[in-house]
């Protein structure tokens, strides 16, 4: 009677601590995932943060329980000056380490393969790219299917995995939308991918993680994520927009600003994305003349 | 003429730069003129400035790193108190250019300018003692190391107040830092004061290899070598094999921003990639550089204060070699999101979390030290039970970091910098402050205070948690590093509970300026005459405290691991001996601080494009190392008359302290009652 009368408080006391636990995940992205990425690699954080116990823990109660048992003042414990060592507690203590770092490890090896940024996310949508490149300081995003744009703001369709081709204008950056999933480098003169996936609806914060100077601290973008009717509409009114994205926009938007004005544009200069990869691939001085090098970073970067 | 530098490279614009624009200069000039009244400058020059005498440089790189420290921890302040108010509208009181500067300069000071030298202080201090010799290989040569180190420093100090610190962070980001990103003065500040140290550091590596290889006492094998000697040895390994790399990056930063080359520009052939891969080359290693002998102090004071053997003596000595070799294997950790081909990550990923195992081995070595010992808790035990409790979970977070996709959602988050915090202050930390208190009493002949230096711990123990835990969790709600301002209010409350922390932590900081005044008050109190305050096992004990120039009158022979401790219970320890014969000691020499000097101007030429400068400062240092390679006249002799004078004074000392009969002060019977 008494038993189970313990046993209904510890299952309550579980439950209220499992309940605060929750609402306290709430507003930490990394727990509440929206995305299979996320959700993936919560998991393996928990599983990870679990094994880690096993070794920290002990560490931890041994510390202070040996502490206190062989105070100075306790005479009662036993003494053993002259005792340096033991092959049976020291195999204890490489193997068992040794085990838990196995365990992860082979963890490690299956989870790194399956979570491959690089890697498409299998969804019943046909994949949506975006191109994605960073300025001092604002994200600009294209949408080559579509031949519009959009700056600071990203829109994307739930349950369709979106294919992220990442470059910059400038200096490295760090392309992250923690409710998501990966964060992955954005460098000058190359293409970096990402892959992501959102599952709900929803506005979430996207940013850049690799300091770039003095705007970086808002080098933050809204990511929507919408049902495929509302994307398709969204398309639509890119397309309404008066303001197609020039080269002359281009070169404008290329400047040293923060907080540029979310803008929509109809249209996109051919060969954008390509042109701001390759200018710094080719040589400055016979720039334009070295026609062959251009075309072969245009062929890396599709 | 002057380059560069113009009347507006002063910083007088901005309120807490002009405090420190004005304030040095004032400070730095009272300070000479409080010296002269004293007439102390001679005794600084000829005792302290030219000394090659190992304890005397420990000293002073100690010195060097605590003052230092103090401006690491400023800059923490500075940048905790931003962030626990610019939430929104408020944008706090540090602009994103300045808040740059002081994460920055907090990275590079803490790393190279605080705890290198505090770490190079105590190898300095205690490595030729613990193995029996009279000084380093080279004295010289560490005459040069230090002021290497301190012209650097100043370099670093004086960035405050003429021209700008780096914003590159301490790292330094390609291509950010190049000179189309960064045009002003700032990365050649870093850069410079990092090369010149570096040189400093790779020749106290050499230094100390060649020392503790080649100067042991007869019968000190290498398996009967102290601890701390053991990880000072493998930093040193360390430092020989990883410095050349930070060279090599810097120099190439240099050769793109002095003479136009594209080594890590975006454009025109460089790779941006490559600085990062070459930078971590070093980089990481470095982290082992300050961590391992902190772990040698952990050893030492847990076997002397639970007064018994050190448990599993090899294991100890096979971890710390596993992880230096491990250190160069895993520097790409550091960028697991660059896109590299997941195979890369994999391999890299494993290769760090095998460091977990040698590192989760020496934690449990440790406790099983403690396991059936009687323990003492004196200050510095409180400073290694702190690093065990909380290490522990610094280290788990970095097992969790070694997963490639964790560290695709927590890289560059504050999480990163919880972890690396939580690692490197109870780690290296710690037990730099468990060293000094353990051998201050060795250096200066009285113990340190116990009440300040307890109170100092449990404001880092409890404040440490609330200044570095609250950034766990910030970094799962995606919150970035290095950010000056943010828009979440959710971060905002975690945010002021790390501020708290700190406040907590600066409290530790002023009681262990307060151990440090009332330990100089009772400094006749708290006298020790033995040299033997802790019951001490390792031969830097059998000496007088502060020991004699010479430290050992004679070489001692070694037959045991814990040699000291052997005898006390033979009953053997200090054996007089029948005669003493002359001692050749080095002499005094100045070169170190002309070196220094010279290489001062070198940088600060470099900086301000001041070419005449910077060619004078090379000419200096290559005309002095010209001529200190002609002197011949670098050793005196200590007669043995002298030293039997010295010697017996110890004796009388001894035998007045009634410890002559060699045994160890405690009990030492074993015990089995349970």
């Amino acid at each position: 009677m008494v038993k189970n009368t313990i046993l209904g408080y510890v299952k309550i006391g579980a439950l209220a601590v499992f309940m605060v636990l929750m609402s306290a995940c709430q507003g930490v992205a990394l727990l509440d995932p929206q995305g299979p990425v996320g959700i993936q690699i919560r998991d393996l954080l928990m599983i990870a943060v679990g094994l880690g116990f096993l070794v920290v823990i002990p560490v931890i109660i041994m510390t202070i329980w040996f502490a206190v048992r062989y105070r100075e003042s306790n005479t009662k414990a036993t003494y053993k000056p002259h005792w340096e060592g033991s092959l049976k507690i020291e195999a204890f203590i490489w193997l068992i380490p040794i085990a838990i770092i196995v365990v992860l490890s082979y963890l490690t090896w299956v989870k790194t393969t399956d979570l491959d940024p690089y890697k498409s996310i299998p969804s019943s949508e046909a994949p949506l790219r975006v191109q994605v490149v960073s300025l001092d300081w604002n994200w600009l995003f294209l949408y080559p299917d579509y031949d519009i744009a959009s700056i600071n703001k990203l829109v994307i369709p739930t349950g369709t995995s979106v294919t992220f081709d990442l470059t910059s204008a400038t200096v490295m950056t760090s392309f992250f939308i923690p409710d998501l999933g990966s964060q992955m480098y954005v460098m000058a003169g190359m293409v970096s991918h990402l892959n992501l996936l959102a599952d709900n609806t929803g506005t979430f914060t996207g940013r850049n993680m690799g300091f770039s100077g003095k705007g970086y601290a808002t080098m933050n973008f809204p990511t929507v994520a919408v049902t495929t009717e509302q994307f398709k509409a969204w398309t639509a009114e890119a397309k309404a927009s008066p303001t197609p994205l020039s080269q002359d926009q281009f070169n404008q938007l290329n400047k040293p600003q923060s907080n540029y004005p979310v803008t929509l544009y109809s249209s996109v200069e051919p060969d954008l994305f390509n042109s701001i990869v390759a200018k710094f691939m080719t040589n400055r001085q016979v720039e334009g003349t070295k026609h062959g090098e251009s075309e072969k970073t245009a062929t890396t970067v599709n | 003429m002057f380059g560069r530098l113009t009347w507006d490279s002063f910083q007088i614009h901005d309120p807490f730069l002009f405090a420190a624009t004005v304030g040095m200069p004032l400070g730095v000039i009272a300070l000479v003129a409080v010296l002269a009244y004293f007439k102390l400058w001679g005794y600084l020059w000829s005792e302290w400035f030219t000394t090659v005498d190992h304890k005397k440089i420990g000293v002073m790189y100690i010195i060097l790193g605590l003052i230092m420290m103090v401006r690491g921890v400023v800059d923490a302040i500075m940048m905790r108190a931003q962030q626990a108010v610019a939430l929104g509208e408020a944008l706090g009181y540090l602009d994103a250019n300045h808040y740059a500067q002081i994460f920055s300069a907090h990275g590079t000071i803490m790393i190279i300018f605080a705890a290198m030298p505090i770490m190079i202080g105590l190898m300095n201090l205690a490595v030729p003692l613990q193995i029996g010799a009279r000084d380093v290989a080279f004295p010289a040569l560490n005459s040069i190391s230090f002021w290497l180190t301190a012209s650097a420093s100043i370099l670093v100090m004086l960035s405050l107040s003429i021209g700008e610190f780096s914003t590159a962070g301490w790292t330094g980001l390609a291509p950010y830092f190049e000179k189309e990103f960064s045009p002003g003065t700032g990365v050649d500040y870093w850069t410079w004061a990092l090369q010149i140290s570096g040189v400093g550091t790779t020749l106290t590596g050499i230094n100390f290899l060649v020392t503790i290889l080649k100067m042991r006492a007869p019968g000190l094998t290498l398996m009967k070598l102290p601890l701390f000697s053991w990880t000072a040895l493998t930093t040193n390994v360390i430092i020989i094999l990883s410095f050349p790399a930070l060279t090599v990056a810097l120099f190439l930063l240099s050769l793109d921003r002095y003479l136009d080359m594209h080594f890590f520009t975006n454009d025109l052939g460089g790779i941006v990639m490559l600085y990062a891969n070459i930078f971590w080359m070093w980089g990481h290693p470095e982290v082992y550089i300050v961590i391992l002998p902190a772990f040698g102090v952990f050893s030492e004071v847990v076997a002397t204060f639970s007064r018994k053997y050190i448990f599993g003596y090899e294991s100890l000595v096979y971890a710390t070699v596993v992880i230096a070799f491990l250190s160069f294997t895993v520097w790409l950790h550091h960028f697991f999101t660059m896109g590299n081909d997941v195979n890369v990550n994999i391999a890299f990923g494993i290769a760090t979390m095998l460091i977990a195992i040698p590192t989760g081995v020496k934690l449990f070595d440790w406790l099983f030290t403690m396991y059936r010992g009687r323990i003492h808790f004196s200050t510095p035990m409180y400073w290694t039970l702190g690093f065990m409790v909380l290490f522990a979970i610094g280290g788990m977070t970095g097992v969790l970091m070694a997963v490639p996709p964790i560290d695709y959602m927590v890289h560059n988050s504050v999480f990163l910098v919880a972890h690396f915090h939580n690692v490197l202050i109870p780690g290296a930390l710690f037990g730099y402050f468990a060293g000094l208190i353990y051998w201050f009493p060795k250096v200066f002949g009285f113990k340190i205070d116990e009440k300040w230096g307890k109170v100092s711990f449990w404001c880092w123990a409890i404040g440490f948690p609330l200044a570095f835990f609250p950034l766990y969790v910030l970094g799962l709600m995606g919150m970035p590093r290095r950010i000056e301002h943010y828009t979440n209010p959710e971060w905002q409350p975690l945010l002021i509970v790390a501020g708290i922390g700190t406040v907590v932590i600066t409290a530790g900081i002023a009681a262990l300026l307060l151990q440090g005044w009332k330990t100089f008050q009772d400094r006749e109190k708290n006298a020790d005459p033995t040299g033997d305050p802790w019951n001490g096992r390792t031969l830097e004990w059998s000496i007088s405290s502060p020991p004699p120039v010479y430290n050992f009158a004679v070489i001692p022979q070694v037959t045991a691991r814990d040699d000291f401790w052997v005898q006390k219970e033979k009953g053997t320890a200090y054996p007089r001996p029948e005669k003493y014969s002359d001692i050749h000691m080095p002499k005094n020499v100045p070169y170190g601080v002309v070196i220094g000097a010279a290489s001062f101007f070198l940088g600060f030429g470099l900086i301000w494009y001041i070419w005449w400068m910077a060619i004078l400062g090379a000419l200096g240092i290559v005309v002095t190392m010209m001529v200190q390679g002609d002197n011949d006249d670098t050793e005196y002799v200590i007669t043995a008359e002298e030293v039997k004078k010295i010697e017996d004074a110890h004796f009388e000392r001894l035998a007045a302290a009634g410890v002559l009969s060699g045994k160890p002060r405690n009990a030492n019977q074993e015990s089995h009652h349970e």
